[in-house]
């Protein structure tokens, strides 16, 4: 068995209450919930945006959450399923002069696709073969996006300029704001949806798989369609992603989808807790601000501070934001004994 | 006093305070980021990510501002200079944009780095009517001043540069056989519609080798030694300087001496032409608008002496050789110019105002007869070039200095 492998069946000591362990109680939702309703109406447009932006990343964070925490496979390469959905969503846009919302399901379409194929032959491959085949993925993306045969279509390497939305039916508020509660309701869509994926049967047979993969097709599950499935969705929750970063950014360009953002996504989950689908958020948090802190602390040496930081996160909680939350957890149920 | 004299004095106070109060606010205007002591000045730059090398202007500028408040500031207002990174990314550099304009709320934003970084944040700088001044990109498309009217280029753009080359080969070899290298990116790509533009219906003709390299490649070797089994004449040299070092040694190894045009991006002495060989590099044709600081011929040169003290007494480790240390010197100058210019009427209007009514200005480092020039209907600063020729160990100077001004 690879190392990755055994990170994988290590790491999210998820198997205690599989079900449950993967999302937060009721109250606790809808707190965060209500702070995400609250929160934009008191800040500038600049935080609203970085919001959106968090929301977005969460997403895609979500998405290799699902791959990775819950069918155990690794990609290296969300950052290329994450640039289709963007360029989707952009050529749509600016192309057909189609409507955003409606982009958004196709762009998560289109992914959905490219990712199921990419897992056929993925498929043959495991652990740190297959971070290896999505890692060649995601840098050949950014080349692809440059070839001359599409520039009609993506704009080369100057990219495409999007337009911002209005909010609809003359409501009072701020592009920035609508962009955020359209991002929210979207993204409260597919958080809940991915929790019910993960607790109905297909959710089971991907976690049968990431534990044992030989006794879960011992049990009757067809592996290699769970195994292309996750792929898929988690490629196609990327897509959507990505369709509503390009409009909340307003431009895609190649250099955008570098393998640097791949890499982000995997670090928000780690930082976020694999598995654990609320970390997605957290995890979105710390690949937002950390390096702008970082920077803050020392431009010079801002690398080396976030691996710094990076460093103490993964040193003292090593299982992200999960592990964070089950301490807090322990501590208000011994609060409310005493 | 009675009450009565009592309130008529205070009331003729007060209406003297408010007549004098006026006054001074006629004079005095400001949009949000600049008041009676400051200047908030916003910037964005790749110190980190794969172009990190030239993180080293957001530096310069830095060291340059500093210099300017220790001389006492623009107009009695110091300069606070705020200079974010953006990983050359262009969400990031979204962020960081709006991190600057609503967060930091400063005037303008000067000298962003990157075509790709300005392009994601043109629009929004348009949108909100926030100067994006002085773009750090050679790239044709910022001097369109009818569609956005806040952004404006300053160096030559890439365009130009080309179609300088190839009105030269037009004229002096007409049946030239011409082999081109480029770099695959906008950059590259940039050059190379000039030069065709340049030689218009020839162009076809002309071009009988065109070859493409990745920045990723170790060597370009391979790719030398296919332009040279073409047979061509004349080589049109795109690409960066660990490249074009590259192949102006290869060219020599090979025994290939076609007319040889090296693009300014690659123009550097110390960085370029040195590690080359010299004897190898003889003959070259290349173009400049600034002084490169490893030329000898400059040594006495009463800006680069200035260029030295400064970097002395507030950059001392800066790489000399460098010329993207000239080049954020020679910008700086520029910004400091045009906030001169603006007096007491800090508004991003006349800022804009200001910046497109530059008449022949030459800041310091420029080579003799380079001048910033710009108007309403013309957003690139500097639009002209020297064509230069390689001898000995100096570039030497040939030719009047050439204009090829190309809109976005």
């Amino acid at each position: 068995m690879s190392a990755a492998e055994e990170v994988v069946t290590e790491a999210p000591a998820v198997e205690a209450v599989p079900k449950r362990a993967m999302t937060l109680g009721y109250g606790t939702s809808l707190v965060v919930l209500a702070a995400l309703v609250i929160i934009p109406l008191l800040v500038k447009n600049f935080i609203i945006f970085q919001m959106t932006m968090l929301l977005i990343y969460a997403l895609a964070v979500l998405a290799l959450n699902i791959l990775t925490g819950g069918s155990g496979q690794f990609s290296l390469g969300q950052s290329a399923f994450y640039a289709v959905g963007a360029y989707t969503s952009a050529i749509l846009m600016e192309h057909a002069g189609m409507n955003y919302a409606l982009t958004l399901p196709i762009a998560g379409i289109i992914c959905f696709g490219f990712g199921f194929l990419f897992g056929q032959p993925a498929l043959r491959l495991s652990g740190v073969y297959l971070a290896l085949a999505t890692f060649a993925l995601a840098t050949a993306m950014p080349q692809l996006l440059k070839l001359g045969y599409f520039e009609h279509w993506t704009g080369g390497v100057q990219g495409l300029v999007v337009t911002k939305p209005d909010a609809p039916f003359g409501l009072p508020m701020s592009q920035d704001m609508w962009l955020y509660y359209f991002t929210l309701v979207v993204s409260i869509g597919i958080y809940i949806a991915s929790v019910n994926l993960l607790r109905s049967r297909s959710g089971r047979a991907f976690m049968a798989i990431r534990d044992n993969e030989i006794a879960a097709s011992a049990m009757g599950v067809d592996v290699a369609l769970y195994k292309t499935l996750a792929f898929g969705v988690s490629a196609g929750i990327t897509g959507v992603a990505g369709g509503l970063g390009a409009i909340a950014v307003q431009f895609v360009a190649p250099d955008g989808y570098t393998i640097q953002l791949a890499i982000s996504l995997f670090l928000g989950m780690v930082v976020g807790g694999v598995g654990w689908l609320p970390g997605s958020i957290v995890g979105s948090a710390f690949i937002i601000f950390v390096p702008n802190i970082a920077e803050g602390i020392s431009k010079g040496l801002s690398g080396a501070v976030f691996g710094v930081l990076l460093f103490l996160v993964i040193f003292l909680v090593p299982h992200g934001a999960r592990q964070v939350a089950i301490v807090a957890q322990q501590l208000i149920a011994k609060l409310k004994k005493n | 006093m009675s009450p009565t004299r009592q309130l008529a004095v205070l009331a003729a106070a007060f209406a003297l305070v408010t007549a004098s109060g006026s006054a001074a606010l006629a004079q005095k205007k400001y949009d949000i980021g600049a008041t009676d002591t400051e200047i908030k000045i916003g910037n964005i730059m790749p110190y980190s990510g794969p172009a990190s090398a030239y993180g080293v202007i957001g530096r310069t500028e830095t060291a340059y501002f500093k210099m300017i408040n220790d001389q006492g500031g623009i107009n009695g207002r110091k300069i606070n200079f705020v200079s974010y990174d953006d990983a050359y990314s262009p969400p990031k550099t979204v962020e960081q944009a709006r991190k600057l304009v609503e967060s930091d709320e400063v005037l303008l934003i000067f000298n962003s780095l990157g075509t790709p970084p300005n392009s994601a944040i043109q629009k929004y700088m348009n949108q909100k009517k926030v100067p994006q001044l002085f773009v750090a990109t050679g790239a044709t498309k910022w001097n369109d001043p009818q569609n956005f009217p806040w952004t404006m280029g300053w160096q030559p753009n890439y365009q130009s540069e080309t179609i300088i080359y190839a009105k030269y080969i037009l004229k002096h070899n007409p049946n030239a056989k011409i082999a081109v290298l480029y770099q695959n990116d906008d950059y590259g790509k940039d050059y190379l519609k000039g030069f065709k533009d340049g030689l218009g219906a020839k162009a076809a003709s002309m071009i009988v080798a065109e070859d493409s390299y990745e920045v990723s490649e170790p060597t370009i070797d391979s790719h030398i030694v296919r332009l040279k089994a073409s047979g061509a004449d004349v080589f049109m040299n795109i690409t960066t300087p660990k490249f074009a070092a590259q192949a102006i040694k290869k060219n020599a190894e090979l025994g290939w001496k076609p007319l040889h045009f090296l693009n300014n991006v690659s123009g550097s002495i110390g960085s370029v032409i040195k590690p080359a060989g010299f004897e190898n590099a003889q003959d070259i044709i290349s173009s400049q608008y600034f002084k490169d600081p490893t030329d000898a011929q400059w040594k006495t040169d009463k800006s680069m002496i200035a260029w030295n003290e400064f970097l002395d007494k507030y950059y001392p480790e800066a790489n000399r050789a460098d010329a993207s240390v000239m080049y954020a010197y020679i910008v700086s100058q520029g910004l400091v110019h045009v906030l001169k210019a603006c007096g007491d009427n800090l508004t991003r209007e006349n800022i804009m105002k200001q910046a497109a009514s530059i008449r022949d200005y030459e800041p310091g480092g420029l080579l003799p007869g380079v001048k910033v020039n710009t108007s309403a209907t013309d957003f690139a600063p500097l639009s002209q070039l020297q064509l230069i020729r390689f001898k000995g160990e100096t570039w030497e100077r040939f030719g009047e200095v050439l204009s090829g001004d190309v809109g976005g």
